[in-house]
């Protein structure tokens, strides 16, 4: 649900990244935090375990620029992806204008992509939202691995919708800001549609 | 799809009027509206030093999270959540289903009087929320981004 400020003119819009555990969520926002000079960012939150795994969630706010005279804020969040999570995950995606999904390309995890795919549409539905009709993005994350199974397989699989796909390597960057921007592009466009 | 929120400058002034006020009447150091996804509405107070955007989105995860616990136990929702510290404490209560009213004070106030004044300021909350509900639903379904263009939104991204 973005939240349009008439007032301080702003346009606030929320993007989730959503995915199986471990398959490099909080790493795309680590890398876009790294990346985004210090007056486009607020201070990146990371709720996780000790060793490191996502908790709750990961928080990143964004400024993009202006657009017509308003302040365009994106509010980047991930999900914990490991799958005893799911009231978590369920409670992120309350008011999400878009979803990067990042797939984990390795081809044992293809399972785990698969089902973390259901699941999204799953949740989103019961907050009455529907994946054919959302901004949604597909990221095939750690391209790097000489275990990953080939993009054509994992676009057969899992992108039976036919949304924009990215190939990446979060870790390096590689792919990460084409993804955001996309997602962005989607929800700003869903804006001006002005579908509600 | 959920329905957009729109605040508008009259509203908006409104909002803040009530958040002055409150941090007045409780003594408070700082008051914040917040919406439940987490957008940080307004505030009022010593706001300078504070990182309002994180409190932000932490303070909806809470009462997000909160609101899973209500439901497990058969309760519609926890509707106020109070914080205590050693310098500082948190009373933290949801208004109209739909925004969250959070309270910073420290000893020269009481959780009684922070209370007391948040119930009142609630009601005054309750009342402009709903004339903005209103208000948004009669501009109808045409949004007010309609008139950018697909380069508007390459512009952003040429930088």
């Amino acid at each position: 649900m973005s939240f349009i400020n008439y007032s301080s003119r702003e346009i606030n819009c929320k993007i989730v990244y959503y995915g199986p555990g471990l398959c490099g969520k909080t790493t795309n926002l680590q890398y876009i935090y790294n990346k985004t000079s210090s007056n486009a960012k607020g201070k990146m939150i990371s709720l996780a375990t000790e060793t490191e795994r996502t908790l709750f969630f990961d928080f990143l706010p964004l400024s993009l620029g202006e657009i017509r005279g308003f302040k365009t804020r994106f509010h980047l969040y991930t999900v914990p992806g490991q799958v005893f999570y799911d009231a978590s995950r369920k409670l992120i995606l309350k008011g999400v204008d878009g979803v990067v999904f990042v797939a984990d390309s390795q081809v044992e995890r293809m399972e785990a992509n698969q089902e973390s795919l259901e699941n999204l549409r799953d949740n989103l539905k019961e907050q009455a939202y529907d994946i054919e009709k959302i901004p949604l993005v597909l990221q095939y994350n750690k391209r790097d691995l000489p275990n990953a199974a080939p993009a054509e397989d994992l676009s057969r699989l899992l992108n039976y919708l036919g949304r924009p796909e990215f190939n990446a390597t979060a870790t390096t960057g590689v792919g990460v800001f084409d993804t955001l921007k996309e997602v962005a592009k989607l929800v700003l466009q869903e804006l001006k549609r002005g579908t509600r | 799809m959920a329905s957009q929120m729109v605040m508008y400058d009259e509203e908006f002034r409104r909002i803040e009027a009530v958040c002055q006020k409150l941090g007045r009447d409780a003594n408070a150091r700082v008051v914040f509206v917040i919406d439940k996804n987490g957008q940080l509405i307004a505030s009022a107070g010593e706001t300078a030093n504070l990182d309002s955007t994180s409190m932000a989105s932490l303070v909806a995860g809470e009462i997000a999270a909160t609101g899973g616990l209500a439901k497990l136990m058969g309760e519609k929702e926890f509707s106020t959540l109070f914080h205590e510290g050693t310098r500082d404490n948190l009373h933290i209560s949801v208004v109209a289903d739909r925004v969250i009213l959070v309270v910073i004070f420290d000893n020269r106030s009481s959780l009684g009087l922070v209370r007391l004044r948040v119930k009142k300021s609630a009601e005054e909350l309750t009342q402009i929320f709903e004339v903005l509900k209103t208000r948004s639903e009669q501009q109808g379904q045409q949004s007010p981004f309609a008139e950018i263009t697909d380069e508007d939104i390459d512009n952003l991204f040429s930088v």
